[in-house]
């Protein structure tokens, strides 16, 4: 299960989205401008505040880190 | 030891290893990440071929047509050294790993400058932010600050303006942005300008909660409450690995000639990183190009 925390005009969002549509790897995306609830719980797993976050299976990424999300889902 | 390792991820160094792509040397791409300075604006309006892109739409499709060469590509790292050994170049990364090479293409680009106030570090990512387009929306509804007066500072005031219960704009000088930028802001009801104020400290426990400023001509001091601070003043390059092995210009760039050569034989640079005028992406496209036939050149030469 792959949560993205990220706000609309966040340009690394859409970017670490982008990576995992091309990898067909379905996603939930939480937008944290709007939902509350979604910002509290980044915040709670994350402990910070910054865009995107990338919650893969429990495991937390901050930012669109593309080696360990490759690493993650073994793409070369 | 490979032929060229390019170091750096944005538009210099994309454009260069689909150059050194179709030499077939043995080459590396050793980068942090891919996209560099352009994943830190949405829209792109002067790049050839499109009157308008996002700039993440632009990055894919340039890591797109990157795939598309034979050359080495290693994603995570940060380059701390770049040495001159013998008769080849040994770069050292922070994870311990060096990579040798007979040529070096630097291109790693520029970061935000830091402020280099108390508690600017210790709450980097809990209220303090260097890409207000980013992290602007997680603090709808609630006070924030602003430090800078460039274009990219009241971009950001124009954004926040519109979305934060109240922004306060702390400015070391007079404006130097656009007027345009100044003028769609200026009086907005929920903006307070604080011009020739300097920051000093950023108060808080686990997030952000104040901003301190003092005025420069009364010397008064004020603590502004707000939950985070966007810090735009500019942009440094990321030369430091380079001290030392070649002389850098009064603002930390590398100078190159019209070959993209350093000083150092064998070590050329491109992009925002260098002395050029005009820090674009068309313009650290057409440089990454030149220094990647130039170099391909000198390798040619000193077989």
């Amino acid at each position: 299960m792959v949560k993205v925390y990220s706000t609309v005009t966040c340009p690394w969002c859409r970017r670490a989205k982008q990576f995992l549509t091309q990898h067909n790897i379905p996603y939930e995306d939480l937008d944290v401008g709007s939902n509350v609830t979604a910002r509290n719980e980044m915040v709670k797993k994350s402990g910070q505040l910054g865009v995107p976050v990338i919650d893969i299976d429990g495991e937390i990424i901050i930012g669109f880190d593309e080696p360990k999300i490759r690493h993650k889902f073994s793409i070369p | 030891m490979y032929d060229i390792v390019i170091l750096g991820g944005g538009p210099a160094a994309i454009t260069a290893a689909v150059y050194i792509g179709r030499k077939r040397l043995n080459a590396l791409l050793l980068t942090k990440n891919i996209g560099g300075q352009v994943l830190e604006t949405m829209s792109v309006e002067n790049y050839l071929g499109y009157s308008f892109i996002e700039g993440p739409e632009l990055i894919q499709k340039f890591d797109t047509q990157l795939r598309e060469h034979p050359i080495d590509i290693k994603l995570g790292y940060r380059v701390t050294k770049v040495r001159q050994a013998d008769e080849h170049f040994e770069v050292d990364t922070e994870s311990g790993e060096s990579f040798l090479s007979k040529v070096v293409l630097y291109t790693l680009g520029k970061r935000a400058r830091r402020l280099g106030v108390p508690g600017e570090d210790r709450l980097v990512g809990r209220g303090v932010s260097y890409c207000a387009v980013c992290d602007g929306p997680l603090f709808a509804g609630q006070k924030v600050t602003i430090v800078g007066g460039g274009d990219s500072a009241l971009e950001a005031a124009y954004d926040l303006i519109k979305m934060a219960e109240h922004v306060y704009l702390v400015s070391l000088t007079p404006f130097t942005a656009d007027p345009v930028l100044v003028e769609r802001v200026v009086g907005a009801p929920n903006l307070t300008t604080f011009v020739e104020h300097i920051a000093e400290e950023i108060e808080g426990g686990e997030f952000v909660e104040a901003i301190r400023i003092r005025d420069l001509k009364t010397g008064e001091r004020k603590r502004l409450e707000s939950k985070a601070v966007f810090v735009e003043i500019g942009l440094i390059p990321n030369s430091e690995p380079l001290k030392g092995l070649v002389t850098l210009n009064k603002w930390g760039e590398v100078p190159v000639n019209t070959c993209c050569e350093t000083e150092i034989p064998g070590l050329y640079a491109a992009g925002d990183v260098t002395d050029i005028p005009e820090k674009q992406i068309i313009v650290a496209c057409g440089e990454g190009a030149k220094a990647a036939l130039q170099a391909s050149k000198y390798l040619q030469k000193n077989k």
